[in-house]
């Protein structure tokens, strides 16, 4: 199929008509302003539905009503835009209900920068929202990798009848790479939607009702059990992740994901050149996080060196994962600054030094 | 040769370039705003709250005590302001998205508890930082990135009039709608400034003024154009006046 | 399909095309099955200010989509030449206009192409053109693709309203080009 070049912010929002959207309600945010645009022309002439909402509240709202009424939704945001959905991102957790959220991610705290971030990873994984609530979550490092995994989104949605994140950093949303829009992508076997609340009561035999209130403890009990038994289905199903170079048994493995990757491959090859073979784990769900991957390194492996664009988020969860059997190290540049490939070759460079 | 300063920038305003596009109104809103408090020698004093949007960097620019505000919030964090230093002259200065999408519920609510700050709305019709989107004040017709055939009156509804709609909130005191596209209307926005300072001091409530702005660059019309096309496509639907003006009730009682 | 491996930024103020530079070449990278990686800058110096961007195109797959070092640089005033000059490997090539940048002590390890695209625009009759004066100039030194190429681009982006701009920026990329063979 020929590709096409296009902005990621577009890329993703075309990948979102095609994975079957009903419905869009977002509000402006830099750097994710071209998704919204994209789709305040386009939703109309695909007889879908666009609102600008007044907030990044009030949309995540109306995606909660609009699931609840049967339609497959999304919103998208940055950062800060993403941590004031976190009451309604639990509510649809609590509610059961399928959303898409794209989080185009840039530096933080407060209204913090708009350069491309990964300090949102907290946010995400651990989520911002009250309870015991869990968001199936993806981390793409490039467009194509990106589009598929938006197109699949809308089904794994539906399936897990739970809110699915997509985490891109700036530069993802900004950059323009060639893509094939319609590569196919597997399709998943869905569940009939009889809970919702189409206003069907009578046709239907019986009320449907949308709540997260469960005022009886042992009630409410049963119900966050039944949803950690679909956390662990996505733990069982759900951990996507990449190894890269393992053949080479490194001892030095790094731990990156999204555009942070991708840099660290070209510090791969650059450590290459210099006969220092290092392998790199690629997450690419956040939750669940990819144990699987862990206990597939190799017996050599002795360091893992993280690599975020934060202080260090995903360095508990590396931690947790690698449980001990290895030395965790960590690089990271933050605040929107986004590293260059010579200065994770530097840090290798210093932990092979420091070793001797 | 005696000379004699018949103007000079005022104390008012940091003295130093603004970074907002050329032939915007900030400036001269801003310069008002500066003037006006300096002049009622409240500047020193003053604290300021920015919003988000393309004057995100006000508190770079007034010449006061300043603190930036989450998108929308800037009547809220006024209110905190205020209670805890009553004495000083605290103002807010905001977009019309920032004001009156995100922040509606905000500014509502100060104006419905009497709160004795002062509200710069600036009403451009447009979001401009972010890049040209629809506003709640966005005229019928007109487009905007995420209103690219025109803004629609199904589904997006008519443009918003924010002054009319506060003036039905008791505890709004002082609500006028301004502009500033000539000397004549500057002058007339300058004496807006002042009264809503005024009713500020004198804690007779909450105060707003309204001005009718441009942006050419998300508009794509040049400066000169862009303050015609104002006045010929936005003031016909946002009238200039006073909306409000509490003190003369006081007075009649 | 040839073997291609190069990192190109470009630069100037906002408003003289930069952007649209980069974009083309990306767009004939995709028709012509090679990688490429376009990333603007979206930083606050673009308000009204500087503005550029970095194109990668690639035979190989694409690893940091992030360009440090670049094989060439279009430089379009003199903020953005000295702000990038350092960022070229040695050996590397830079391409701007004598027009705006005059007297300048360009490095001595670099291929440099300054040619008075101000000129040439003017003489096409549309100094909106520079841009694709510089962009005829950058097919002529790096020669990764044809004219043909890049017209073929033209045709697909210039649509409706601005189709009547395809003979011109023609012109000017000719124009640029011919520069380069003098």
């Amino acid at each position: 199929m020929a590709k096409v070049l296009m902005k990621g912010n577009e890329a993703m929002a075309l990948a979102a008509i095609k994975g079957g959207c009903d419905a869009f309600f977002g509000y402006p945010i830099t750097p994710q302003n071209e998704l919204p645009e994209y789709l305040s022309y386009h939703m109309e002439e695909n007889d879908r539905i666009f609102v600008q909402a007044e907030s990044e509240v009030a949309a995540i709202n109306m995606v909660y009503g609009a699931s609840g009424s049967g339609a497959r939704v999304l919103t998208s945001s940055s950062s800060p835009g993403i941590a004031l959905k976190q009451e309604g991102i639990s509510y649809l957790v609590g509610s059961e209900l399928p959303a898409v959220i794209i989080n185009v991610m840039r530096g933080g705290p407060g209204l913090g920068g708009i350069q491309p971030s990964q300090a949102d990873y907290n946010q995400i994984t651990r989520t911002g929202g009250n309870g015991d609530m869990k968001v199936l979550s993806f981390a793409p490092e490039n467009l194509q990798e990106t589009v598929d995994i938006v197109k699949e989104s809308f089904d794994l949605a539906d399936y897990y009848r739970n809110p699915v994140m997509i985490a891109v950093d700036g530069l993802i949303g900004q950059m323009m790479e060639p893509i094939d829009i319609d590569k196919p992508i597997r399709k998943i076997e869905l569940p009939k939607k009889d809970w919702t609340a189409t206003g069907e009561s009578k046709k239907r035999g019986k009320r449907n009702k949308i709540v997260s209130l469960h005022l009886d403890p042992y009630k409410l009990e049963e119900h966050n059990l039944n949803l950690q038994k679909k956390y662990d289905k996505m733990i069982e199903n759900e951990q996507r992740y990449e190894m890269v170079n393992m053949d080479k048994n490194p001892e030095i493995v790094f731990v990156a994901y999204g555009s942070m990757a991708r840099i660290a491959r070209s510090a791969i090859d650059l450590l290459a050149e210099e006969n220092i073979h290092v392998g790199m784990l690629r997450p690419i769900s956040l939750f669940p996080y990819p144990q699987k991957a862990f206990d597939s390194l190799p017996k050599e492996t002795k360091t893992l060196l993280t690599l975020e664009m934060s202080l260090g988020q995903m360095l508990q969860d590396v931690k947790i994962a690698s449980n001990g059997k290895h030395t965790i190290e960590f690089f990271g540049r933050t605040g929107g600054v986004v590293p260059e490939a010579e200065e994770i070759v530097n840090k290798v460079k210093a932990i092979l030094k420091e070793a001797k | 040769m005696k000379t004699k300063t018949i103007y000079k920038p005022t104390d008012g305003l940091v003295d130093r370039d603004l970074s907002y596009c050329p032939g915007c109104t900030h400036g001269i809103i801003h310069k008002l705003v500066g003037e006006v408090l300096s002049e009622k020698g409240l500047i020193d004093e003053a604290i300021g709250v920015a919003s988000v949007g393309c004057s995100v960097m006000s508190y770079e620019f007034f010449n006061c005590d300043m603190q930036q505000a989450a998108h929308g919030r800037a009547p809220a964090v006024a209110t905190g302001i205020k209670r805890v230093r009553p004495e000083s002259a605290v103002f807010t200065y905001q977009g019309d998205g920032d004001l009156a999408s995100i922040g509606m519920a905000e500014v509502v609510h100060a104006a419905h508890r009497g709160e004795n700050m002062t509200v710069i709305f600036v009403n451009n019709a447009i979001y401009g930082m972010t890049g040209g989107q629809m506003a709640p004040t966005t005229l019928l017709d007109q487009k905007t990135t995420t209103s690219p055939t025109g803004r629609k009156k199904i589904g997006t509804g008519e443009p918003i009039r924010v002054s009319e709609m506060l003036a039905t909130v008791p505890g709004a005191t002082y609500l006028e709608r301004v502009s500033v596209h000539d000397p004549k209307h500057m002058r007339k926005a300058k004496k807006a400034i002042e009264k809503a300072f005024d009713v500020q001091m004198n804690k007779q409530g909450f105060s707003m003024i309204e001005f009718i702005s441009t942006c050419p660059i998300n508009w794509g019309i040049n400066p000169n154009d862009s303050l015609k096309w104002s006045v010929e496509n936005m003031i016909p639907y946002y009238p200039l006046g006073v909306y409000k003006d509490g003190t003369k009730e006081d007075s009649n009682e | 399909m040839s073997k291609v491996n190069e990192k190109l930024i470009v630069a100037g103020f906002g408003g003289q095309g930069v952007m649209l530079l980069g974009q083309l070449l990306s767009y004939a990278a995709t028709e012509e099955d090679y990688n490429t990686v376009w990333i603007p800058s979206y930083g606050p110096e673009t308000r009204g200010g500087t503005a550029n961007c970095s194109v990668i195109i690639s035979s190989d797959e694409i690893n940091s989509p992030v360009v440090s070092m670049c094989d060439t640089l279009i430089a379009l005033n003199e903020p953005s030449l000295k702000k990038f000059e350092s960022k070229v490997k040695p050996g590397g090539t830079i391409i701007t206009n004598s027009g705006l940048i005059k007297d300048y002590d360009y490095r001595s390890d670099v291929t440099v192409h300054a040619i008075d695209a101000s000129q040439m625009a003017l003489e096409i009759g549309n100094l909106k053109t520079i841009n694709m004066v510089t962009l005829g100039a950058y097919i002529g030194a790096k020669k990764i693709f044809t004219p043909d190429q890049i017209t073929a681009i033209f045709k697909k982006i210039f649509t409706g309203s601005k189709e009547k701009l395809i003979d011109v920026n023609k012109q000017a990329l000719k124009v640029g080009l011919d520069a380069i063979k003098a």
